[in-house]
């Protein structure tokens, strides 16, 4: 067989980044009679149970720049960030239509409420909050999830009639352990050769596990690999940065082509978390409810809206600089974005201790204009590919 | 009561107002000679606060929402705000914590003019509010102190589960107690404990009776801008205290003396006159012109009867006491209890409760900027709650604390045209009740 060329690959990354009505989602349901698809909100959600419910795990980012938010407004006041309100566009619409179920994990305030007003306005679906454990100490935050995780099966089982068993489950862990190790190669590729794979087309690759099937997105991201290996892209003369901030709102395509023609290579980030978000395998030995919480507890990535009691905050960012090879830090948060936007400070002091340059903009998943993006991510990689880290730190730029 | 001159109108003073700003200034006193005194300070969150146990360990707590309520009613947030914006904090957050940050920027001197302490202890009390965590992870950056993070679970279906109070317990044996005994060198002390717990029950049965007060016609208080000053002690430090009990016994009597005597609440401008409207308010209210937004509401006759505000710290008139026959899983209920910490359908569920059993005329949503918890979901509250009772529900915009965010023009001409819109309601509502009596 033929292996798949790169533009018929990102071409069909794109064709998913744009299926706001869950095209792909009814295809899947259609395949087989009786199946089931459970939407997810950002961050992270434990989707190895929604597999092993015999479920189709959704990721759902909001409508980007790609829908015009009409009802969606009239539900949240003008300081309330952006996805919420495009997720009850798309809810509103009928464009969700083709999920049975909803999970909401615990990472702000405004998504926790949206879990509230899912089971409102949609009291016939499915609506699950999934509690995230922030304890002091690991164990108990273990437990705790474990019992969350028990007790999310159950529910997913009633609504599938598939029991989430041990065996069930460990083959899933298999399945997304299987995926998390390709996309984590995807990463290290990126960050060794990032003129290969533009990040753009990364971003539109890791998108695509939002839709597909687990194992099918593992083979999609190797056959990308692959693709972008063998391309005979040309290095330029860039500086190396890591964005971070935009776990949950995603910035539009367009923003992060920006950055990139800014001369900027982005070398680590946090968009599409949710693949990345457990550091090695689930699978260890445990048994395998336990061996998940035990995961997200003990080897989940640092990000602002878990409590980690034992690491200093912003250690991570700086390990990730060094580890990287990077130059600077773009701090790229949705305007209104509590978790990220109250964790800048303590980040951006991290850096000043580590001597690392840094920058900042807020975006939101719809705006349409980046030339004053374009202008300070440029200057800013200008400035530390000539003066390097010996630069003053930017001012934030609002 | 003490009467006011006609010069002096604020000055009118019930027998509990002047016990409690005695108590808080003592408070206050306490917390600024704990360096000398060797007093233990822990810094904690109002929902979800331990005072009990706190106090059983002889700890004084420490609240910087309190703090910075305090910083707005005396119109030194802005200038707080502004400092923390200065230093990269965003605008887009909440003002607390700017205000937080800004007052220990400019010397951490407290409302009462003296300077706070820095913690032996952040206690994170994780209830019903993200930003608590990043509050306090902030603060931790500034004081080489510990912190003792408890996590209290989400109530999405309004529901606790004897898994959500067992892990809360064990968080209280395990890391909270734990980290007490470590900072006041003291054994945990379970007698000690449940006296305090045992006089929190009382206090907390002479607070219900006083928010339940409300349904007499005219309501002899107002729940809202009134509760704010009833809730103070057992919201602050004085739950599960000698001086507490003895405030509420006093207030309770004040306010049954008052509905005896079918008066209206006491406000800044004097005793309420007549009673026009009767509201169930949604959300807290603005603290930088706290006086100004309430005489809106008292120059109207309008009385709040019920508010969610006065159940952040506690939601005591669904049945909820402190117990201690069970005293670390009535803490962890208390915890997992607070208004914010619970599923917006349970909270819409309360509202319409308070509506029917207040015989409110309609209710208002003050919808702050700085609270997410709050204010996320809070225009389909408006919608359903309309939907469900046929009230009329208002709108209206400000926040906590940042003076910028309130206009009050705006904010006056709304609440104009909510009461026409309640007076248009009654002249509509008046000939279908006397076609139903015919």
């Amino acid at each position: 067989m033929t292996a798949p060329t790169l533009e018929s690959l990102v071409a069909r990354a794109e064709t998913l980044f744009r299926d706001l009505d869950l095209a792909a989602v009814r295809r899947w349901k259609d395949a087989a009679p009786g199946r089931k698809a459970i939407g997810h909100m950002p961050i992270y959600v434990p989707r190895e149970l929604v597999h092993a419910a015999g479920m189709l795990p959704v990721g759902l980012m909001g409508g980007g720049d790609q829908i015009e938010i009409i009802r969606g407004d009239a539900y949240f006041q003008s300081y309330i960030c952006q996805i919420p309100r495009s997720t009850i566009e798309m809810g509103l619409a009928g464009r969700l239509d083709a999920l049975d179920g909803m999970l909401f994990p615990a990472i702000c305030d405004v998504i926790r409420n949206l879990s509230g007003m899912w089971r409102m306005l949609f009291p016939d679906r499915l609506a699950l909050y999934v509690d995230l454990p922030q304890a002091g100490c690991p164990e108990l935050a273990v437990d705790f999830y474990e019992r969350e995780l028990l007790r999310l099966a159950g529910e997913l089982s009633s609504l599938s009639g598939v029991p989430v068993t041990d065996e069930a489950l460990a083959a899933s862990i298999a399945l997304y352990d299987a995926n998390a190790a390709a996309v984590r190669d995807l990463d290290l590729f990126r960050a060794a050769t990032p003129w290969k794979s533009p990040i753009h087309e990364t971003y539109l690759v890791l998108r695509a596990a939002n839709l597909m099937e687990v194992g099918e997105h593992t083979r999609f991201v190797r056959d990308y690999l692959a693709a972008a290996a063998a391309s005979d892209r040309p290095e330029l003369d860039q500086s190396r940065v890591v964005v971070t901030g935009a776990f949950c709102e995603q910035p539009p395509l367009e923003l992060l082509r920006t950055l990139e023609r800014a001369g900027c290579y982005i070398v680590a980030d946090d968009f599409v978390l949710g693949p990345r978000f457990i550091r090695g395998p689930v699978a260890t030995g445990d048994p395998p409810f336990r061996a998940l919480a035990r995961a997200y507890v003990e080897r989940g990535v640092s990000t602002a809206s878990r409590y980690e009691p034992s690491r200093k905050k912003g250690d991570w960012l700086v390990e990730t600089v060094r580890e990287r090879a990077a130059e600077g830090v773009v701090f790229c948060a949705a305007s209104f974005c509590d978790p990220a936007l109250l964790e800048q400070p303590m980040l951006v002091a991290a850096l000043e201790r580590a001597g690392i340059p840094h920058t900042a903009f807020k975006y939101s998943e719809n705006l349409g204009q980046f030339q004053v993006i374009r202008e300070q991510a440029g200057t800013f990689s200008d400035s530390i590919r000539l003066w390097g880290a010996e630069l003053p730190p930017q001012e934030a730029v609002p | 009561m003490t009467q006011p001159s006609p010069q002096d109108r604020s000055a009118v003073k019930d027998e509990s107002m002047l016990r409690q700003k005695q108590m808080l200034a003592s408070h206050f006193s306490r917390l600024a000679a704990a360096p000398e005194s060797g007093d233990k300070v822990v810094y904690t969150f109002v929902p979800g606060n331990l005072t009990e146990l706190l106090l059983s360990f002889g700890v004084v707590p420490n609240l910087p929402e309190i703090n910075a309520l305090q910083s707005g009613m005396r119109k030194l947030s802005g200038d707080f705000i502004a400092a923390a914006e200065r230093e990269g904090h965003s605008e887009d957050v909440c003002t607390y914590v700017k205000c937080d940050v800004g007052m220990l920027r400019q010397g951490n001197v407290g409302p009462t003019g003296a300077l706070l302490p820095p913690p032996g202890l952040l206690l994170l009390s994780y209830t019903g509010c993200f930003t608590f965590m990043k509050w306090f992870e902030l603060l931790q950056q500034e004081y080489s102190c510990p912190v003792a993070m408890l996590h209290v679970p989400y109530q999405p279906e309004g529901v606790i589960t004897p898994e959500m109070r067992e892990y809360v317990v064990r968080q209280l044996k395990e890391v909270v107690i734990p980290a007490l005994e470590r900072l006041t060198g003291r054994a945990y002390d379970e007698d000690a404990l449940c006296q305090r717990l045992a006089l929190s029950a009382a206090a907390e049965d002479d607070l219900v009776a006083v928010l339940g007060s409300a349904r007499h016609r005219p309501s002899p208080i107002d729940a809202y801008f009134g509760g704010v000053y009833y809730l103070g002690p057992i919201f602050s430090a004085f739950r599960g205290t000698d001086e507490g009990l003895a405030y509420y016994r006093c207030l309770r009597e004040e306010v049954e003396a008052r509905a005896a005597r079918g008066e209206g609440p006491v406000t800044p401008e004097g005793t309420m006159g007549e009673e026009r409207y009767r509201l169930v308010v949604e959300g807290p209210p603005n603290w930088t012109h706290f006086r100004e937004f309430w005489k809106m509401f008292h120059d109207e006759g309008a009385v709040v009867v019920a508010s969610t505000y006065s159940k952040v710290g506690g939601l005591y008139d669904t049945g909820f006491r402190h117990d201690p026959s069970r005293p670390l899983e009535s803490l962890a209920d208390y915890c997992l209890g607070c208004y914010t910490n619970l599923g917006l359908p349970s909270r819409v569920a309360l509202i319409e409760r308070y509506l029917r059993d207040f015989s409110a005329d309609g209710f208002l949503i003050n919808s702050v900027k700085s609270c997410n918890s709050f204010s996320a979901g809070q225009l389909l509250m408006l919608r359903e709650l309309e939907r469900r009772t046929g009230l009329a529900g208002g709108f209206i915009e400000s926040d906590l604390v940042d003076p910028r965010y309130f206009s009050a023009a705006n904010i006056k001409n709304r609440l104009e045209s909510y009461f026409q819109m309640l007076d248009q309601k009654r002249r509509h509502a008046r000939p279908a009740a006397l076609e139903a009596c015919a």
